[in-house]
């Protein structure tokens, strides 16, 4: 495109040095590149699917005039996503044998390793989390751990030490914290605003420099890939072996990565992760918090995007149910023209989307609940966190004063190919007193909305059993006073 | 590690036995310094192998065409059964029926058909995906619970244990329950995936680098399929990321083809399992049918009892017959049977082949224990945990006749009812027990439930030949020590403990010991690190050897100082000769130019076992483990989720040699039993194909998934009860059936919704699904009760 200026190569720091890389493959893990080119091999492949954590590094990005560190996953996370980021691997953060960084130190000294192959993944969570968190909560560990398996340990030491990082350092002094204004100038100069394109044929990889470059690019191939946070199309290449050429990354694409509420509504970017919706979403639609809170690990949390969580069009993804019981709109755009529909429009059967060769996901706008209105979201899973939805049904409601229901909207993924509204069970309520006999009266209807599969995560009976108790439970929660509906770690059952 | 000076006034050496000593690896394992097979730095030229599975789960093999593979970029040759220079088997157990690539026909979906050898492994995988087989399907067997155990097709013999006369007992019994279990299986996940390098040597020789517990085996396996003698091939091993017995067999097949394919090319090879091909294509902990069928009285007392324990094998052998036989060796837990028989059933499967797991079918015989005293607890209508000690062997010490196991051994050292007795204290059983009910009362959608359940779990090798072990001592004339032996470290803290052994024995600093990589060169002939053996064993033979150069100090020194033996005295990292102190390093030093052999090999063997299969009578375990595990959950009966509020341990391992690893590896093996009787769940389709082949859709436990409240102690009044290593007692294996306390408790839990009029019969593993269904079903029972 006439006007645009190109660079070919790629930059960023790999722990205390800048690298420039003007050979690298669309589909190049950082995984791989650590391990096979750089010789660093402390950081591990356990799945290389993004659910084991071993592969956990720090990767700092930056946020407006900060810089951010978070964990992520390498087995899935290309290197063409590290544009002007600091990647920091565990070899960066002892000076050597004898003098261990505090994170490491605690896990020697609480007997948080055994066999140790997924250790140097837990000391990066661990250290990611005690740069933001100096005093975590159990909480806080926990979902700072979400994202790695131990199978060893039985978590009791990791979690000792997870406690005790502190006592043993502080996170001001901590190398990261206190270079962090350098880096951040280092990174800067890295980023000169350009669009990147490396490679030609099977080997193509762009990132735009802006959002209308990206428009103007898909327009022009629209077979490419687009790559925001990797947590998916990380598996095409890793277990399917797709070929992702050309891939447009955009997690780095300034104008998708604003989230911000306006007269009630708020509008996400496409490239805006789960960590960085979390916050705003969570403080005013609490249930979303809740529910973020089990999506992945913190790892795929901090590369994964609610964007791309709804175009990839998964009939189990675990915001769209939700957003569509919200309201939501989805504004999709294809070289400058825009358009916004309803989110529950957007998903026409199995595999099938409405998005035409060439458009792309802008952003999602979620109409907060009114203070009368009740909203919940309820996930199921075989393990509570970090697992793949069995069934999860999200309910928005609004009682007349003669408390009879006069609103819901109701939508389900996992029980159908597409996340779906539950229009007959909707029906069977709307305008009815909001009883338990009600309730109880239109549990009949889920058959007419709902035929559920059954496969390794549930029974269709089971989805379908449980999918029906949520509504039972989402009134059982209506009512002031109730009985406690839901098992937790942290508040009393 | 900074080096340091040995204190030679110190009262105590820093690292001997029973003290609680950090992993000698630990530092390197936060650094990602810890060298794991795959770290290895490559020789030049290394290849890589892509593996080619079958997308059939039982057939003949009409044609497999391999040309796009061949032609593919990078691909520098494609290994097929053909390509084996000795013999295309890896059978562990001499039966001939495991293929290292498949020969004609494919017995499981997922078994590999052939390897593809190229310059980088993405190239060998995509090369693979380009294979076009053509397969001539045949009739299927999955899953178990419709086969007849009695009839049809086994992998190898089954056990029969008898003893009395069970059937006329449970026909004169007051009551008698039959009932039937569904038992999960488990995907070992260790965090490495089988992975194996080999470097081609001269002549007939390979170094094989494999991530293996048994390193003898895996170099008998090799050689075999090379056709040379074992002596032609070295397995070394320094650690593993994780083994839990699933890398006791089932690393060879790696190993071989690395070797194969080295050989063949000249070139170090190195194979690595992607997760997926990992889960596809090795094998699991077996899951099981059980059926059983007890007569017992008012009292809840057994009085005559009947398994029939059937178990998902695959399409071969392997380790399966003797994982049944534990089952069995387990299906009393702790307590005594008056009249018993058992009988094992090793179903022959169109599955993968399924193998050794932490436990070896010994938490599988537990689990039908456990179930009968469920089913008896609520025919009589009391609480489980009454029946249980009811039913308790006698007590070592007291003078009963309740004290024969089903495979005719005496249980001498039974201590299950002082370690439930002090639990229960510590737990609180009883007032919690009146808290849950009141909790319960109040709460409709919450409820709690509790159990208590104990373990006693049989130590030693059933494979007598098995229980032997060697090692290699050397000191140098500096002072240091290398230390070698057969066993295998794969996080279990092996190697440290028997430093501590070796350090105590000298009686010097624990960092004067160096850990050496295990390696079939030094120390030949070695056992599996299994059966939870691995510091009996390798700690008696480095004893030996540490004591036979201890011996040959002590008769130098008398020697040249012209006094009595008893007046050589080794003190911490010192030797008092006479009247004179001198440092160890001194007198290896004096030692050394006096010419004496500062090296030894070291051999141990178990006394006391035998084992008669075919007569079903033994003395098969050396000796028993004990422990007990209080377990309580709030389950939501509207979706079936749960979580683990408080669990508390009691755990017997003798007087320890360590106890910090000790508590890890109880607390590891607890949450690890609990994840395979909760959430760890293996799903294969009605074709065959294994659905949760990935951490994406098999879920193993996290941080929050483990206890809320986790309190874990050691028994530190027991001692083993033979002389064992300083009479410490195993932990490998025993911690794991702990994690039955979480079935039990959610068994109570659902058990509340019908009053506990009802048993919930819950299966494993308990997902939210299972537990939902149970609840379900109780609610429509207890409905027609009433």
């Amino acid at each position: 495109m006439a006007g645009v200026k190109i660079r070919d190569e790629i930059r960023f720091i790999l722990n205390d040095r800048d690298v420039s890389l003007k050979d690298v493959a669309p589909d190049l893990t950082l995984l791989d590149w650590l391990r096979l080119s750089k010789s660093l091999v402390g950081t591990k492949e356990g799945c290389a699917e993004g659910d084991c954590g071993a592969c956990t590094v720090l990767v700092g990005k930056r946020v407006g005039s900060g810089l951010v560190y978070e964990s992520v996953n390498a087995c899935i996370r290309f290197v063409g996503s590290l544009d002007a980021c600091h990647v920091v691997t565990v070899e960066h953060l002892a000076a050597d044998a004898a003098r261990l960084h505090p994170v490491q130190q605690a896990m020697v000294d609480f007997h948080g390793s055994q066999c140790g192959f997924c250790t140097p993944g837990f000391v990066m969570s661990l250290y990611g989390l005690w740069m933001e968190t100096p005093q975590p909560s159990d909480l806080d560990i926990e979902k700072a751990l979400q994202g790695n398996l131990c199978r060893c340990t039985g978590y009791e030491a990791i979690m000792r030490a997870g406690r005790a990082i502190s006592s043993y350092g502080k996170a001001a002094n901590d190398p990261l914290a206190k270079e962090r204004a350098a880096i951040i100038v280092r990174l800067s100069a890295m980023d000169d605003g350009t669009r990147v394109e490396i490679g030609e044929g099977k080997h193509r990889l762009i990132i735009p420099a802006d959002v209308d470059d990206l428009a103007a690019i898909l327009e022009a191939e629209p077979k490419s890939t687009v790559v925001a946070g990797s947590t998916d199309v990380g598996l095409w290449v890793t277990k399917m072996m797709r070929d992702i050429s050309p891939a447009v990354f955009i997690g780095n694409v300034e104008g998708l990565r604003s989230i911000s509420e306006r007269d009630g509504v708020i509008s996400i970017g496409a490239g805006v992760t789960y960590t960085e919706a979390f916050e705003l979403l969570a403080a005013r639609i609490r249930a979303l918090g809740t529910l973020i809170d089990r999506i992945g690990g913190q790892q795929v949390r901090n590369m994964g995007t609610i964007g791309g969580n709804i175009a990839n069009g998964s009939p189990i993804g675990d915001t769209p149910p939700p957003l569509i019981a919200l309201g939501a709109r989805l504004t999709l755009r294809k070289g400058r023209e825009r358009r916004t529909i309803p989110l529950e429009d957007f998903f026409i059967a199995y595999g099938k989307q409405d998005r035409q060769p060439g458009e792309f996901v802008e952003a999602v706008h979620v109409p907060v609940p009114a203070k009368d209105e009740f909203f919940a979201a309820y996930k199921i899973s075989k393990r509570r966190d970090e697992d793949i939805t069995a069934a999860l049904g999200a309910f928005h409601m609004k009682l007349a004063p003669d408390n009879t229901v006069a609103a819901i909207r109701i939508a389900y993924g996992g029980m159908a190919a597409t996340p779906k509204r539950a229009k007959a069970v909707e029906a069977a309520l709307a305008g009815k007193p909001w009883t338990e006999a009600t309730v109880e009266a239109a549990l009949e209807a889920y058959s007419r909305d709902f035929a559920p599969l059954s496969d390794m995560r549930a029974t269709a009976e089971y989805r379908m059993l449980a999918s029906k108790n949520l509504l039972r439970r989402f009134f059982a929660e209506t009512q002031a006073g109730g009985a406690p509906t839901q098992v937790s770690r942290h508040r009393a059952a | 590690m900074t080096k340091h000076s040995p204190n030679l006034k110190a009262e105590k050496i820093a690292g001997g036995v029973h003290t609680g000593q950090r992993h000698d690896s630990a530092h390197k394992h936060v650094t990602g310094a810890a060298v794991y097979i795959d770290d290895i730095a490559e020789p030049a030229g290394t290849l890589h192998a892509g593996f080619g599975l079958s997308s059939a789960t039982h057939a003949l093999l009409k044609s497999v065409d391999l040309s796009a593979v061949r032609a593919a970029p990078g691909v520098v040759d494609v290994l097929t059964y053909a390509d084996v220079p000795g013999e295309n088997d890896i059978s562990p157990s001499g039966m001939h029926d495991d293929p290292i690539l498949a020969e004609g026909k494919v017995e499981f979906h997922g078994q590999p058909i052939f390897c593809v050898i190229a310059k980088t492994r993405e190239q060998a995988r995509h090369a693979a995906s380009l294979a076009r087989i053509e397969y001539e399907e045949l009739p299927a067997i999955v899953d178990i619970w419709n086969l007849d155990p009695v009839k049809d097709k086994l992998v190898t013999t089954r056990l029969v244990l008898k003893r009395g006369d069970a059937e006329a007992a449970i026909n004169d019994a007051p009551r008698r329950i039959t009932g039937r279990m569904r038992l999960g299986g488990q995907d070992h996940f260790y965090l490495e995936g089988q992975v194996s390098l080999a470097v081609p040597g001269e002549d007939d020789e390979v170094i094989v680098h494999c991530s293996t517990q048994g390193p003898s085996e895996t170099q008998h396996l090799v050689a075999h399929a090379l056709g040379v003698p074992s002596h032609a091939v070295t397995v070394e091993v320094r650690r593993m990321g994780g083994g839990f017995g699933g890398k006791e067999t089932q690393a060879n097949q790696c190993a071989a083809l690395a070797a194969i394919a080295a050989k063949k090319l000249k070139r170090a090879v190195k194979v690595r399992m992607d997760r997926d091909e990992d889960m596809t294509a090795t094998g699991k902990r077996h899951d099981f049918v059980i059926d059983y069928d007890v007569g017992f009285d008012e009292e809840g007392n057994i009085l005559g009892i009947d398994y029939m324990y059937a178990l998902r094998s695959g399409f071969s052998a392997d380790l399966s017959g003797p994982v049944g036989d534990r089952a069995l060796f387990h299906c009393d837990n702790a307590y005594y049977y008056p009249h018993v028989h058992a009988r094992s059933a090793p179903l022959y499967t169109n599955t993968v082949s399924n193998t050794a797991f932490r436990g070896f079918g010994g938490p599988q015989g537990m689990v039908g224990a456990e179930r009968v005293i469920d089913e008896v607890a609520f025919a009589v209508g009391k609480d489980p945990l009454e029946i249980r000690k009811l039913n308790f062997y006698d007590a070592m010490g007291t003078k009963g006749h309740r004290n024969v196991t089903p495979y005719h051994q005496k249980v001498e050292d039974c201590i299950i009812q002082r370690i439930v007795a002090e639990l229960e204290e510590s737990a609180d059983y009883a007032g919690r027990r009146r808290e849950i009910a009141a909790f319960n009362a109040n709460s409709r959608y919450i409820k709690r439930g509790m159990a208590l359940t104990p373990v006693k779990f049989g130590i030693s090798f059933t494979k007598t030949e098995s229980n032997q072990a060697g090692a290699l001592v050397h000191v140098y004339t500096d002072g240091s020590v290398h230390m070698n032996h057969g066993g295998t470290e794969m996080g279990q803290g092996l190697h440290l403990k028997v430093a501590q052994v070796v350090a105590e024995e000298f009686q010097i600093d624990i960092d004067q010991v160096k850990i050496t990589a295990t390696t079939t060169a030094k120390v030949p002939n070695t056992s599996p690190t299994a059966a939870s053996s691995g510091a009996d064993l390798n700690g008696m033979a480095a004893q030996d050897a540490a004591r036979q150069i201890k011996n040959r100090l002590i008769d130098f020194a008398a020697e040249a100082h012209q006094i009595p033996k008893d007046q050589v005295v080794f003190l911490p990292n010192r030797v008092r000769v006479g009247n004179e102190e001198i440092s160890f390093a001194e007198l290896v030093r004096q030692a050394y130019m006096a010419r004496v052999h500062l090296s030894a090999a070291g051999f141990y063997k178990t006394p006391k076992i035998h084992w008669d299969r075919s007569r079903g009578r033994g003395h098969a375990f050396y000796y028993y483990a004990y422990g007990a595990a209080c377990s309580e959950v709030s389950v939501d009966t509207l979706t079936g989720e749960y979580v683990v509020e408080r669990t508390d341990i009691l755990h017997d391992t003798g007087r320890s040699l360590n106890p910090a690893i000790d508590i890890g590896q109880i607390e590891g093996g607890f949450v690890q039993g609990m994840g395979w009787l909760t959430t760890e769940e293996l799903v294969w389709d009605d074709k065959g194909r294994l659905r949760t082949h990935a951490p994406s859709t098999y879920k193993i436990p996290l941080a929050s998934d483990r206890p809320k409240i986790f309190n874990v102690a050691l028994t530190d009044w027991s001692q083993a009860y033979e002389p064992t290593i300083h009479r410490s007692k195993a932990v490998g294996e025993p911690p794991l059936p702990l994690g039955l306390s979480v079935l039990h408790a959610l068994s109570d839990a659902v058990a509340s919704v019908a009053g506990h009029k009802i048993c919930p019969r819950l299966d494993a593993p308990a997902t939210p699904e299972r537990v939902l269904m149970a609840i379900e079903r109780l609610r429509t029972e207890g409905r027609g009760a009433a």
